[in-house]
């Protein structure tokens, strides 16, 4: 691609059309994080409220599974920081096994939790609504905690899902080579997207399943 | 070319304290430390998010704008924060007058 296609007539050089590409991107994530906050206070108000049934809702999550996730996500935010790399050096071919990657990682963070976890604690009656069987002294309690459990992870895996779909926009982005070193801001903005949704994890993962008190 | 190309090396750096951090985070939730137990996850999962912003998401070389940007973000959730648990956990502190509980009283029958 030529430089003179790369820069779009409204922008003076590369320099402030990446800039103002950046920008955008986390503008958004700024309202994301407004978003995300706004449950995780949520959370943090009730699990004082019941402490003793939140720390029973803890215990009973895999922590195996969860540090699994923890470590698979991790591995995809570094294929997919070395994915803007290669896009930034304009490796084609390394882009693409870097998006493939990071997708695939995704995919088995994604899985991981359907049917493993979600799919147990739901045969194991611990889904509001659908299969509760607990019987105990906080059962309303840990049901609340199984609330948030599931629409935490929840709109955590939807994020996960639209970042599948935007990488599988980018590999075939890739393949029929629009990008160039002078222009990836594209391949950069949905990475500042991937690493975003990686950090809430970073902090769902000892928040849910870690604190409480598992000794 | 724009933007900061960063050498393989760190971003292989970061990954492995990254995951360091994720195996120290899980062993630490299986010691008692009381309370500390809950401070000590958060410090290492804002140390992690930090590696991951500065490094991965290139904050360490972006320009001031994208840092005011994410900090403008932190201090309106801590603020969101702050006030709904300084609300939540100072209402004991005054009591409540043995009028207005009869009052509640009288109306629940």
């Amino acid at each position: 691609m030529h430089s003179s296609t790369a820069l779009a007539e409204q922008f003076d050089d590369l320099e402030q059309q990446h800039e103002a590409s950046s920008f955008g991107m986390w503008v958004f994530l700024a309202t994301e994080i407004m978003f995300f906050g706004g449950l995780f206070t949520a959370y943090i108000l009730f699990r004082n409220f019941y402490l003793p049934a939140f720390e029973t809702g803890s215990r009973l999550l895999d922590v195996r599974i969860g540090a699994f996730n923890t470590a698979v996500l991790l591995c995809s935010s570094l294929t997919m920081a070395l994915a803007v790399r290669s896009a930034q050096l304009g490796k084609k071919g390394l882009l693409i096994t870097f998006l493939l990657l990071t997708l695939l990682l995704g995919l088995t963070f994604v899985g991981v939790k359907l049917a493993l976890e979600w799919r147990h604690d739901y045969l194991e009656g611990f889904a509001p609504g659908l299969n509760w069987t607990f019987n105990g002294p906080d059962s309303h309690h840990l049901e609340l905690f199984f609330c948030f459990y599931f629409f935490l992870t929840g709109i955590h895996a939807l994020h996960m899902v639209i970042g599948v779909g935007i990488l599988t926009v980018l590999i075939i982005m890739a393949g029929r080579g629009r990008f160039s070193p002078q222009r990836y801001n594209a391949v950069e903005v949905s990475g500042l997207y991937w690493h975003f949704v990686d950090i809430v994890w970073i902090f769902l993962f000892p928040l849910l399943y870690l604190i409480g008190g598992r000794y | 070319m724009s933007g900061h190309v960063v050498p393989k090396r760190l971003y292989i750096l970061i990954f492995a304290a990254l995951i360091v951090c994720t195996g120290l985070t899980t062993g630490v939730a299986f010691i008692n430390l009381g309370k500390w137990n809950t401070v000590v996850a958060l410090a290492i999962a804002v140390c992690k998010a930090s590696l991951v912003v500065l490094f991965f998401m290139h904050l360490r070389w972006s320009s001031g704008l994208m840092r005011m940007v994410l900090l403008a973000a932190f201090v309106w959730f801590a603020i969101l924060v702050a006030l709904t648990l300084s609300d939540e956990f100072t209402r004991q502190w005054t009591p409540v007058p043995s009028s207005w509980e009869a009052q509640a009283q009288q109306e629940a029958r």
